[in-house]
């Protein structure tokens, strides 16, 4: 089946019926690997057992940039393609990358509350983490405000977009403004500085996270789908029943 | 080009004659910087060191209040559907109606700056900086909340959610104008490195932000 029948909402839904159970499997056994993996990691020489936060932490620091990614790829569709699933998609995945991003910060409080001695620090990193989360709730306040779904959309999807541009400036700004935070160290164009004994379960753990954003994210885009349809059946039913007036 | 600056013109004179633009952003500059002292202590050493963030964060928040007047007017009288309909492109519409409001709401904030800043101790050169960067920023907030105001137009529960749509947008502008006040006051870093970037962003906005909202209104009034 080519990857364009998926377009039409009802191929979509039979499609997600039929991969959602593998999906789930596959992110139980990858957690399960993942999380294996992890206990074998050697703790670190300074940081003791408190490291393992890390393979929770930055797998979901990650994605929550990543949603935002596939947020903005989506918006396009929306906007320059009109294609039909691609509003579903960007809502659906908004509340996700939000649990992510608060996923990300409230393990990376934690980290920091023995490593720094505070639970917060203003720090450049955790800063543009938190704009970035206020960002999700934003979209996630405009989606809730407008009533029709196509509307909301756009509106969302120029909302989006804006972010998309804004979000490496503020990046960049707040990087200026302090930075505690230790510099990237797996994504360097001089290969990853980490030891391949956290690298391994690190990357492990990435995997699964990903595969869970795609079962959470195909179950929340059949809901949606499936919630306007309800949406418009009652709007239909409203319009036929007796002293509606038509 | 005629249309476009009758439009500005309109836009200024409604804002002015009408009232309850400029005047009250002003008005409500003043009292956040009053308030400040009573949550912060009368220390006026404190105050000086902080003077320009409090500066800062007033007028941000004062230019946010006064948002929601620059397009829902047109809205509810039906002339923003002339535009939309009209010759001229949207864009420049916008755009003409952006730099009017920033025109009638900004500039009166920049020029209340210095006078607030005696209030908070700064000295005559270090309110003259902080005014400058207002000067250069605040066409940035008001561009950057014409994307709120077009998206939220049609809403009718839509003025806390443009200030919670807006306000993230802002974080750069602030960093920036806030680091070139302080620049100019203590330094140790050159004030010009900051106000370039304050500049340059200030450009950022008026191009995105242009753009972005004419594109929301045409989606959204559809």
């Amino acid at each position: 089946m080519p990857i364009i029948d998926l377009a039409n909402p009802t191929r979509f839904l039979r499609f997600a019926e039929r991969a959602l159970p593998w999906l789930a499997g596959l992110t139980l056994l990858a957690f399960a690997a993942g999380l294996n993996l992890t206990l074998g990691a050697p703790d670190d020489y300074q940081q003791g057992a408190t490291v393992k936060i890390m393979f929770i932490h930055v797998p979901s620091a990650w994605l929550g940039m990543g949603i935002w990614a596939l947020m903005t790829i989506a918006a396009l569709g929306t906007l320059v393609w009109r294609h039909p699933l691609a509003d579903v998609a960007a809502k659906a995945a908004a509340p996700v990358g939000a649990a992510f991003t608060l996923l990300c910060l409230v393990t990376g409080s934690l980290w920091g509350r023995p490593m720094w001695g505070a639970y917060w620090v203003w720090d450049a990193r955790l800063t543009s983490v938190l704009v970035l989360f206020l960002m999700y709730l934003g979209v996630m306040a405009l989606w809730r405000t407008v009533d029709d779904p196509a509307r909301a959309g756009r509106a969302a999807a120029i909302l989006t977009l804006v972010g998309a541009i804004n979000l490496p400036i503020i990046k960049f700004s707040v990087d200026w403004w302090n930075t505690l935070h230790q510099p990237a160290s797996v994504l360097r164009l001089a290969g990853p500085s980490i030891h391949p004994s956290i690298l391994i379960p690190l990357l492990a753990m990435t995997l699964a996270f990903v595969l869970l954003f795609l079962a959470l994210h195909l179950a929340a885009m059949r809901n949606e789908i499936l919630r306007r349809r309800v949406r418009s059946l009652m709007m239909m039913q409203a319009q036929t029943a007796p002293g509606s007036g038509s | 080009m005629t249309a476009l600056a009758a439009l500005f013109v309109r836009d200024v004179r409604l804002a002015i004659r009408v009232g309850g633009g400029g005047g009250i952003g002003v008005l409500f500059f003043l009292i956040v910087v009053t308030l400040m002292p009573f949550a912060i202590g009368p220390d006026l050493a404190l105050l000086g060191r902080i003077g320009p963030a409090i500066l800062w964060l007033g007028a941000l928040l004062a230019s946010l209040l006064t948002l929601d007047r620059l397009l829902a007017m047109d809205q509810e009288d039906g002339s923003l559907d002339l535009m939309l309909t009209g010759r001229s492109p949207l864009e420049l519409a916008v755009a003409a109606k952006a730099l009017a409001h920033w025109l009638t709401t900004g500039l009166p904030l920049v020029i209340a700056a210095p006078l607030l800043g005696l209030f908070l101790n700064l000295d005559l050169g270090s309110s003259g900086a902080v005014a400058l960067t207002l000067l250069a920023g605040t066409p940035a907030l008001t561009f950057i909340g014409l994307i709120g105001a077009a998206l939220s137009v049609t809403l009718r529960r839509g003025g806390l959610l443009l200030a919670v749509l807006v306000m993230p947008l802002t974080v750069p502008v602030l960093i920036f104008g806030v680091a070139a006040s302080n620049a100019a006051l203590v330094g140790p870093l050159p004030f010009g490195t900051p106000f370039t970037i304050l500049c340059a962003l200030t450009l950022i906005s008026i191009v995105v932000g242009t753009f972005a909202a004419a594109t929301a209104l045409r989606h959204g009034m559809e």
